[in-house]
């Protein structure tokens, strides 16, 4: 067959974007259709099992190495002694076996392959290991000596930052309050562990693997290996959940990788819930001391906002705790500062709003603490001390209506139906509370690939290399393609999770619409053109316009911009026992455009639910007589169950923002955690009359 | 590879002849033994499944009591008429454990046999004097909010978690076991041991033991018993503290009361320094707080877990005076 077929938009399709579209592969996961990465079948598959160091700082002196491979099934044991060098090896988490250093317990020290999981798992525990151990330090306090200013903190945001005489405008403040805040150590956990499959053909990688983000593991394994980008395909298709900790590469993908390339098979290993704990990644427990000063109408004349946090011995991740704090409120006079101590702990890295989440419930525990001391209702101190340029650079901002969400919330919530006053409220035994916090969010963009390409049969192929974690991304897309391309969703292929398509940024950061929306939809865009230029006629082999917004996001003027929203939390305490239960969770959000209202609400009220676990539950236990957090598995570390969470509702205004992209959205992913245990912080203090300024608020610390 | 043999023998005397083994580990419902065996706390050579030995049961018994098979599985103890009419504070406490999907599995048996989940004990690169003798107990002064106030040693402070089995201890039952040498009952009273210097060996078992049913005497006349539990969640959480209460009143009197606190000692701690205070007393707020600081005198807080001491006792005095409320309104009524 010869000639051409004809392809080109429909007219009169509705916008696909602000449709509640299902999820696209949701039928294949209820089936178990949709694999994830350890479920590749592979021919010739072998198991690696890595072991942990059991002590927390040192050196490894021996191994039975030696004895284990004697073991039937087992192919090889790796150790620093005879593991192979990475081109490298610069000491971070992934430069794992590189060194016989041991810079904090769990890390891995050694690693079995073996025929079958079972071998590997017992061979692993049979190995013997002796080490020299050292004394170590692994408990944050903020008045350790050897606290260091670093450099910059996450991503490159400056580490300190002042404005005008803090001290004095603190000072002379007719309302003051000053206090020191604490969240513990927590871990991403998202249900399916890092796993990977390796498959080398030569120097050629083949890698199945559950990451936030294909290209960047291919870029990074490609580092580690030595071997040209090229040779290295990553593929990801589905993501059982990341919370940051899959943003990066993280140990296993490499030592799956080492492990296949040394025994000369394909290897597969996903981390056990209990290594999930160990050397995954996880927030860094913060302590921050907040200071905020008020004139007598409540406008906040001074905010000092310092933190204290760890990181490890071998790396630096320094969480950019009050970041938030510098374009939150108004107030003449500001500070905000980071301090960090390298602890014998493994690297904290990316987790859930990192950055915005624990500082946001510091600093909106403090207005909520100011509203108090000034008198003010804390929907009017907000009111009251919202900018609407930067208050650190003056510039503007793109879009910013935290004052319609709080408006919209506390008519929604009821809120003006409350007692200012702490402990008036009663039902029966319980002592019924009302709080409320403010959220924000960067709104941010990173360049990105895509490739549209028109079929013959008259569909459309749309891909790139973006990550669906289970957010609903591949949906989102498809939704934002139909529209740049004026046809139905049915018609669009998206095609993602795999480095063979067009290079693409994380999912992380909330970026993931943004940055591949903006690509897709100028790929879309160009492909229009193209076929109208073509007068609607395709090629046998398609017609495909591949884009790279790179120069784009460049060119574009640089502002401030943010999503913003508040969250009204209604709580209920015992009287007697301090059992906390949260009545009533409602969250009103500015982010911009709703690309799937249905996908959007789950991100939101997930993000919120897991606010309710920070604010209640969660906590890695740090075994200061060991060394590692204590915490193996999701009975010693409590998330919020359904029965927890009977009413989260989720709300947004109508906002477009058409400066932060084509699209006009900010992202949802991480905005609903920020401010969620602030909100339900200051409601347990309007129920009870106890602040409690440690998460997570457990009964003791109400009944105590 | 670590193997294990699994058995599933269909008859009690294979069972029990296969019992005696200290290599063996007898399996119901797997929900807590099979965590423990991946962990590498657990590692038995011969798993032997009791759950097709006829063992699954509910009977009523000639005195108005019920004897309920090792293996019935937790939800239908939850769910059974005769329990839920007869023994309502078991029901509580049965459906106050674990979720759903664990209850589903769960067998009456091994819900009593189950292990502390002291966070030493499950880390076998832990000292943990449970697990292995003589090696220390790092709880005593580490992670130990989860822990025990009550009954505990300077060699291990772990706490049984299971709720069912506080119920039980307040209703009197006993374990039906046999052995080799044939059937025996052992009271609840009797079956568990304090840690003292071994807290390795937790029952008071017979070597050889296949735990066959509970038996539980007739409820006692005119009493009224419940089960309130505390924990952090509001669902699938162990308890911090919780407590079984039965108690009749009388004239104004307490005339038969137990007490069973769970969360708080390495068995399921049956308060009978309250008890005596309150057999005979007027049954009054301030009699039921007297009779649970006497028995929490002999409390050992640990610095995490202080709280509990507060919490159980709050919860003994809510729970006697709303038996208290309830049977004088079933009194006047």
């Amino acid at each position: 067959m010869t000639g051409t077929a004809r392809a080109g938009p429909t007219t009169g399709t509705p916008a696909a974007i602000g449709a509640r579209l299902v999820r696209i592969e949701g039928p294949d996961k209820v089936r178990g259709a949709a694999p994830y990465a350890y479920e590749y079948p592979v021919d010739g598959v072998t198991y690696c099992c890595a072991v942990g160091s059991t002590v927390t700082r040192g050196r490894v002196r021996s191994t039975s190495a030696d004895a284990i491979r004697q073991v039937p099934g087992v192919l090889e044991v790796l150790w620093h002694a005879n593991a192979p060098r990475l081109a490298t090896a610069d000491g971070s988490e992934l430069a794992v076996l590189q060194s016989d250093r041991v810079a904090y317990r769990r890390q891995i020290v050694a690693a079995v392959v073996a025929e079958s999981f079972e071998i590997a798992t017992e061979a692993a525990r049979m190995l013997e290991i002796e080490y020299d151990d050292e004394p170590f330090a692994v408990e944050l306090r903020a008045d350790d000596p050897d606290l260091y200013r670093p450099d910059k903190v996450n991503p490159n945001f400056a580490t300190d930052t002042e404005t005008g005489d803090v001290d004095g405008a603190l000072r002379s403040a007719t309302y003051g309050v000053d206090h020191t805040y604490r969240t513990p150590a927590y871990h991403n956990n998202p249900m399916e562990p890092h796993a990977s499959i390796a498959v080398w053909h030569g120097d050629e990688l083949t890698v199945f693997d559950s990451n936030q983000g294909a290209s960047p593991v291919r870029a990074r394994l490609a580092e580690l290996f030595g071997v040209p980008p090229g040779s290295v395909r990553v593929v990801a298709e589905h993501v059982g959940g990341g919370f940051g900790a899959k943003g990066t590469p993280r140990p296993v993908v490499v030592l799956t990788a080492m492990a296949a390339r040394v025994v000369g098979r394909p290897v597969k290993m996903a981390a056990t819930r209990e290594q999930m704990f160990a050397f995954v990644g996880y927030r860094t427990p913060t302590i921050q001391r907040v200071r905020l000063g008020a004139d007598a109408d409540g406008r906040i004349v001074g905010i000092s906002h310092e933190v204290v946090e760890q990181t490890s011995t071998i790396d630096e991740f320094a969480e950019q705790t009050a970041v938030a704090t510098r374009m939150m409120y108004a107030g003449a006079n500001r500070r905000t500062t980071h301090r960090l101590r390298r602890l014998d702990v493994p690297t904290p890295a990316w987790m859930r709003a990192p950055g915005e989440c624990p500082g946001m419930y510091a600093l909106e525990s403090a207005v909520d603490e100011l509203a108090i001391a000034s008198g003010l209702d804390p929907v009017e101190l907000r009111l009251r001390n919202d900018p609407q340029t930067d208050p650190e650079t003056g510039a503007p901002f793109t879009s910013r209506n935290l004052a319609a969400c709080l408006r919209d919330g506390s008519r929604l919530f009821g809120w003006t139906q409350r007692h200012a006053e702490p402990r008036v409220q009663r039902d029966g035994r319980w002592l019924v509370g009302t709080g409320l916090a403010a959220s924000t969010y960067p709104a941010r963009a990173r360049a990105s690939k895509a490739t549209a390409r028109a079929r013959r049969d008259g569909g459309f192929d749309v891909e790139l290399c973006a990550a669906d974690i289970g957010t609903g991304a591949r949906t989102a897309l498809t939704q934002i393609a139909a529209d740049a391309l004026g046809v139905a969703p049915a018609v669009v292929r998206l095609r993602l999770g795999d480095t063979n398509f067009s290079e693409a940024p994380l999912a992380g950061g909330s970026m993931g619409t943004s940055s591949w929306g903006w690509a897709v939809t100028r790929a879309c865009e160009g492909l229009r053109a193209r076929l109208a230029e073509a007068d609607g006629s395709v090629p046998v082999d398609g017609l495909a316009v591949e884009v790279d917004t790179k120069e784009e996001i460049e060119r574009r003027e640089q502002r401030p911009a943010h999503a913003f929203g508040a969250q009204f939390a209604e709580v209920r305490v015992d009287e007697g026992t301090g059992e906390i239960r949260v009545a009533r969770l409602l969250g009103v959000f500015a982010v911009g455009r709703i690309v799937n209202p249905m996908t959007a609400r789950s991100q939101l009220i997930g993000g919120m639910t897991m606010g309710v676990s920070m604010a209640l539950l969660e906590a890695s236990l740090l075994d200061r007589e060991y060394g590692d957090y204590l915490n193996h598995d999701l009975a010693q570390y409590e998330i919020a169950t359904c029965a927890d969470v009977p009413r989260v509702e989720a709300h947004w205004i109508d906002e477009r923002d058409d400066f932060v992209n084509p699209l006009g959205a900010k992202g949802v992913g991480e905005i609903g955690i920020v401010g969620t245990a602030a909100a339900i912080a200051n409601a347990t203090y309007n129920a009870t009359g106890v602040r409690v300024r440690d998460l997570p608020i457990r009964l003791e610390k109400l009944i105590g | 590879m670590r193997k294990f043999e699994y058995l599933r023998p269909e008859d009690r005397a294979r069972a029990v002849d296969l019992a005696a083994n200290p290599d063996v580990k007898l399996l119901g419902g797997g929900t807590n033994l099979i965590d423990l065996m991946k962990i590498g706390v657990e590692t038995p050579e011969f798993l032997v499944d009791t759950t097709r030995l006829g063992l699954d049961e509910i009977e009523s018994r000639a005195d108005g009591g019920l004897r309920i098979g090792a293996s019935v599985r937790n939800t239908d103890v939850a769910s059974d008429d005769r329990v839920r009419e007869r023994f309502p504070v078991l029901s509580a406490a049965v459906l106050a454990g674990a979720s759903g999907q664990l209850r589903n599995m769960a067998t009456v048996g091994g819900n009593l046999l189950q292990r502390t989940r002291c966070a030493y004990f499950q880390d076998v690169t832990k000292a943990c004097n449970k697990r292995k003798p003589g090696s220390g107990c790092p709880a005593q002064t580490g992670a130990n909010r989860e822990l025990a106030i009550l009954g505990g040693s300077e060699h291990c402070i772990a706490t049984h978690p299971s709720d069912m089995a506080v119920a039980l201890r307040a209703l009197d039952a006993s374990v039906l076991i046999e052995t080799e040498k044939g059937a025996e009952t052992i009271p609840l009273a009797d079956f568990y041991r304090l840690p003292g210097e071994r807290p390795d060996i937790e029952t008071n078992l017979p070597y050889g033991s296949l735990i066959v049913a509970i038996d539980i005497p007739a409820p006692r006349n005119g009493a009224r018993s419940s089960y309130v539990k505390v924990r952090d969640r509001a669902s699938f959480g162990f308890a911090l503290a919780s407590v079984a209460g039965v108690l009749r009143v009388a004239d104004g009197r307490v005339a038969e009361v137990a007490l069973a606190l769970g969360g708080v000692a390495p068995l399921p701690w049956r308060a009978r320094v309250a008890e005596a205070q309150l057999m005979g007393a007027p049954a009054e707020p301030d009699r039921f707080r007297a009779a649970i600081d006497a028995e929490l005198e002999a409390a050992q807080p640990r610095p995490e877990n202080a709280f509990k001491v507060t919490l159980a006792r709050r919860i003994v005095v809510r729970v006697l005076n709303e038996l208290a409320g309830a049977t004088r309104e079933g009194e006047a009524s």
